[in-house]
């Protein structure tokens, strides 16, 4: 049995040790640098316990990126999972061509956001504008990405599209495991459509909103691809007294302080405090959902 | 939840039951619906075969000549700043070497951790479950860091490399990997592996000749959820291989292009263009596998 233990070594050892390097040792670094002077030059380090914490709930910048992070997450969550469970009722019904809808609607997921942003960019900036002046919209003729009220609404419009159609998959998924029988009795009942949705079909798919729910906000919190090409974070507005960037989401935040500015330390303090905020949010939601399950 | 998506299904007291208007209304929403969702992708396509002056004219408007296209593909090729071609290669080089190390290395070690039951190997494995939770963000600043100490003591640097990439690659995709094939492994009897050990075959036979073949539906699943997530990836290479190294992948080629080539759009909508044909071109081909490996591996 011996040499069993040393063959079941050597097909653990290259992915633990590779998860070792890649992941647990950084992670723990990163604990540690966020309480130094860390500047991504210097070899020694000082140890300035939590000054760095301390220092980003003083940055308006931060306090603002924080905000409007909670605030496109929430608007997000509820996007996307309406229009993802809208459409999964579309594609589970007997229009013509459901499986042709359903893999079309996929599509947009399949491509990364650096390159959505980019298109996106153009639709806002110059398909938008120009239908507006054409039709006379006052409203479409300002780009909707370059005004501060309008941005987060145009990001999660083009989150929404991007990603409405691989929930809508993990509904399908889940409608078609509710027993027909159950349906054809509450039919026989003679309990009309919209009473079917919310009083069966919804109640029985209560483990897939969980997995949405959950995906829905690690997604949006986490976002920085098609913030890094749709926006930038742009456009600057006033926060606080001081210039901010009106569309900088915290994962953008977090990389220019350490990117723009070189405040590595600062940079890892703020990336630590994603890390226990999203955990946070995660496990509220995923016990919340969880008992929420149980009743149902 | 163990559902399967199932391609072919009959619809079961659902919308539009009642043939008729109701149904009428519901496939006008339907197409509607989806030529909202194609837009973008038309009017790249559209804008991909005009001159810049065209796009300023009229960005709705259909192109003079469809030809154009080609003009602004060679353009973008022939392009000395960035390497379009070569960063489809290397795309491609990096995507196939860590989709190769990634499901091997991640099945060898869920079917040892699976069949070694010891307080170890579920310590293990709970290790790579808890770290799903962290962050790229958390981690990717002191990778960099670590990735050059490391590089310097083995006199062979990480950074900027295709093995370095590929490794991190493993790092990152194994949590997620192992934890898919670990549901699988569970679920296989055991009699078929001792019955191969009886007959003389050795641990490393048994897992090639007797496991990989089983794992086979879940190995399509791992490729598909893996493959996507490291072709479109872009900060990872963007800290490892830089925005200026000899390595380059598709994203990094097309934020460097666009950035040089302020509002071109003729330009930057070809180059999304061909950054998106490889996949559109796998989903066309296998639509059903990337459906079904996706939606599974969020639900398990």
């Amino acid at each position: 049995m011996k040499r069993r233990g040393i063959v079941d070594f050597l097909f653990i050892f290259p992915t633990a040790f590779a998860f070792l390097m890649v992941i647990i040792v950084p992670f723990f670094m990163g604990i540690y640098y966020a309480m130094t002077d860390w500047d991504g030059v210097k070899t020694v380090l000082n140890w300035v316990g939590f000054k760095n914490f301390t220092g980003m709930f003083s940055e308006p910048q931060f306090i603002y990126s924080f905000q409007i992070t909670l605030l496109y997450t929430v608007i997000n969550i509820v996007l996307v999972n309406i229009a993802g469970f809208l459409m999964s009722l579309l594609a589970t019904s007997r229009v013509k061509g459901r499986n042709f809808y359903r893999a079309g609607f996929f599509v947009p997921n399949l491509i990364g956001g650096i390159v959505l942003g980019y298109i996106w960019q153009f639709m806002f900036n110059n398909v938008f504008v120009d239908m507006g002046k054409a039709m006379g919209l006052a409203a479409f003729q300002t780009s909707f990405i370059a005004r501060k009220e309008t941005v987060i609404w145009a990001m999660s419009v083009v989150n929404t599209w991007q990603y409405a159609g691989y929930i809508m998959m993990i509904y399908v998924a889940s409608i078609q495991s509710i027993p027909d029988s159950v349906m054809e009795a509450a039919n026989v009942d003679g309990a009309n459509y919209i009473t079917r949705v919310f009083k069966i079909m919804m109640p029985m798919m209560a483990s897939a909103f969980t997995i949405t729910i959950f995906l829905t906000l690690t997604n949006s919190f986490k976002q920085f691809d098609l913030n890094a090409t749709l926006t930038n974070g742009g456009p600057a507005m006033l926060y606080m007294g001081k210039a901010v960037r009106a569309s900088q989401l915290l994962a953008m935040d977090i990389y220019r302080t350490a990117n723009q500015f070189n405040l590595m330390a600062p940079a890892q303090a703020k990336a630590v405090v994603f890390f226990v905020v999203l955990v946070v949010f995660s496990l509220v939601q995923v016990y919340l959902n969880k008992r929420r399950e149980v009743e149902a | 939840m163990s559902t399967k998506v199932k391609t072919r299904h009959q619809p079961h007291a659902s919308l539009g039951e009642r043939r008729g208007a109701g149904l009428y209304v519901l496939e006008i929403v339907a197409i509607l619906i989806f030529i909202l969702f194609m837009m973008p992708f038309v009017l790249v396509i559209i804008n991909s075969s005009k001159t810049a002056k065209e796009i300023i004219n009229s960005p709705v408007a259909l192109p003079e000549y469809w030809g154009q296209i080609w003009t602004n593909v060679v353009t973008i090729f022939n392009n000395p700043s960035t390497d379009y071609l070569g960063a489809f290669i290397d795309s491609t080089i990096i995507t196939v070497l860590s989709l190769t190390v990634i499901t091997l290395f991640s099945a060898m070690c869920a079917w040892a951790l699976v069949r070694n039951k010891t307080k170890w190997s579920t310590v293990i494995f709970m290790f790579f479950v808890a770290a799903m939770v962290i962050p790229f963000q958390v981690v990717m600043f002191p990778l960099v860091r670590w990735f050059k100490i490391m590089g310097d003591f083995i006199r062979l640097p990480l950074l900027g490399t295709y093995h370095g990439i590929t490794f991190a690659y493993l790092g990152f995709g194994a949590s997620m990997t192992i934890f898919i094939f670990h549901g699988f492994i569970k679920g296989v009897p055991l009699e078929l592996e001792e019955a191969a050990t009886i007959d003389g075959c050795s641990q490393t036979r048994t897992f090639f000749e007797i496991v990989i073949p089983l794992l086979q539906p879940t190995i399509v699943t791992v490729l598909i959820l893996n493959g996507i997530w490291i072709w479109n990836d872009y900060l990872l290479p963007l800290l490892v291989l830089g925005s200026a190294g000899a390595v380059q992948t598709i994203p990094l080629a097309v934020t460097a292009f666009a950035g040089s080539y302020l509002k071109q759009w003729d330009l930057i909508l070809t180059s999304t263009l061909l950054a998106m044909i490889p996949i559109i071109v796998l989903y066309l081909f296998a639509q059903k596998y990337i459906i079904k490996g996706m939606v599974e591996g969020a639900i398990k």
